[in-house]
């Protein structure tokens, strides 16, 4: 069991989400940063499956109710057992009674906590992700919320520390062309790869607001609201992108220019409010 | 664009089936119509393409969600080649919605209309109505079968919250919210069923290609 003692600006339990019920109206959800999530579960021996908490812009502080084996990654967090600092991207163990807390991150937005054996909550749909746009899943975690252990456990943890990349100050995002970029303007496409995008306050586990340079439409009447895919890049009235991320809706109702590589959503989804961004032809 | 040749627009020939790429993953079909829409999807699921994954409808669009490693030239040759004949709803059970016909814009819609209420009652109760996608909410489904008298526009201004279970209309299109949200639909009544329900199997009481029909309580 853990104890919640803060969550940090938002905390919520995160697997690889609900895939398939899309047609029935419900988004995957799942981990922003698939990729994060899944080193977290493996330092600590869990099957990808299990459970971790993505936690936004660090301040995540736990107690441990029983002894722990955790591992987190992601942005980079300082972790702090007790007042002694810890990097991420290795196992720690954690003696029941001790306390975790993460501090601010240096870069990226999202840290994954894995414990072993994942986080036991009840499953939506075949999922324990909290899905901020629909509702399902478990609540967004509060202070004082205990947490349950599951039992995800899939080897004995054999890594002692991953090397990881570090995030670039200035990313660029490998993206496609979108089903609808034919109805933009022939700039449209060039703008997009030309400029810098800062990265707006606003976005969330929907989606990242960006603000640059606007990309014109040349077909001026509406869309009837079409399926979305994580990662594309949709532009609203006001010419300014906007990329979906784990928990975008079904469907919307504006047209896509572009769709972001699979392989670069994690760091879509690292993005930090102010940043600047790039794209580039996949 | 894999295939297909006609501009994106709202004039388009009833055949028309334009596939376009949609990141690595997906393609999305565009067709001519909500009708075209229903037609394929049912298609699809009576007879699954091979490295589709999932399908998932809209109003004039139909995303195939592909396995890893899937052909997409081979997938889109499939799904153009695919005869579509008119979407006959399957038999068996009709969903039976029993509806207090007292919502909020009940005058609206007659005075858009010109229906009396009762005509209004009428001819929501007297549509067979189907499934044709689902979106917005978990478990709101857009229903189509609506006589062409009570198709009217979404209004200018949503409300900030429609309670649960209302029952609304928007163009072509009539549902209800499973829950409350923002919303735009002209709301004419509202029903005690549960449209969306986690734990039951399946959670969502319309699918697409359901048949619903209205009842006055």
């Amino acid at each position: 069991m853990i104890e919640i003692l803060a969550p940090g600006p938002l905390a919520t339990v995160q697997d690889l989400g609900r895939p398939g019920h899309a047609a029935l109206g419900v988004g995957r959800s799942g981990a922003a940063d698939v990729g994060s999530h899944r080193l977290a579960n493996r330092l600590v021996g869990n099957a990808d499956r299990a459970a971790t908490i993505e936690a936004t812009f660090g301040g995540l502080w736990l107690r441990a109710g029983t002894d722990l084996l955790v591992a987190v990654t992601g942005a980079p967090a300082p972790v702090f057992l007790e007042s002694v600092e810890y990097g991420g991207n290795a196992p720690l163990r954690l003696p029941a009674g001790t306390e975790l807390r993460l501090g601010t991150p240096k870069t990226g937005l999202r840290s994954y906590l894995a414990v072993r054996g994942g986080i036991g909550c009840e499953p939506v749909l075949g999922s324990r992700s909290t899905d901020l746009l629909s509702g399902l899943g478990p609540p967004r975690l509060r202070p004082g919320d205990t947490v349950a252990l599951g039992t995800d456990v899939e080897t004995d943890p054999v890594v002692d520390v991953a090397p990881v990349a570090g995030q670039p100050a200035e990313p660029v995002l490998r993206i496609a062309p979108g089903p609808r970029l034919d109805w933009f303007r022939p700039d449209a496409w060039t703008t997009l790869l030309a400029s810098a995008y800062t990265v707006s306050p606003d976005g969330n586990r929907i989606g990242v607001r960006l603000i640059g340079p606007a990309l014109d439409r040349a077909v001026r009447h509406e869309l009837p609201s079409e399926p979305i895919v994580p990662g594309a890049i949709q532009v609203p009235a006001g010419g300014q992108p906007l990329v979906f991320l784990a928990d975008h809706p079904v469907t919307g109702g504006y047209p896509v220019i572009g769709v972001v590589a699979r392989a670069d959503l994690g760091a879509a989804a690292q993005l930090r409010p102010g940043q600047h961004v790039r794209f580039r032809p996949s | 664009m894999i295939m297909g040749s006609d501009r994106p627009g709202p004039a388009q020939s009833h055949d028309h089936r334009e596939i376009m790429e949609y990141g690595e993953d997906a393609l999305l079909v565009e067709l001519a119509d909500v009708a075209a829409v229903m037609a394929l999807r049912a298609s699809l699921e009576q007879r699954p393409l091979h490295g589709v994954e999932e399908v998932v409808p809209a109003a004039r669009t139909l995303l195939l969600r592909l396995r890893p490693g899937a052909e997409k030239k081979r997938i889109a040759v499939e799904v153009q080649a695919r005869e579509l004949t008119a979407y006959d709803a399957p038999g068996g059970v009709v969903v039976e919605i029993p509806v207090t016909y007292d919502g909020a814009d009940l005058d609206e819609v007659a005075r858009l209309t010109g229906l009396t209420t009762k005509g209004i009652v009428d001819a929501h109760t007297g549509a067979e109505l189907t499934v044709a996608f689902c979106g917005f909410a978990p478990g709101f489904g857009y229903l189509v079968g609506l006589p062409d008298a009570l198709q009217v526009p979404r209004r200018s201004e949503p409300r900030t919250k429609v309670p649960a279970g209302s029952v609304g209309l928007a163009a072509e299109f009539t549902g209800v919210y499973p829950r409350e949200s923002p919303g735009g639909w002209q709301l004419i009544g509202r029903t005690d069923v549960v449209l969306w329900e986690a734990e039951r199997d399946p959670p969502a009481l319309l699918r697409p290609g359901a048949r619903v029909r209205f009842r006055p309580t």
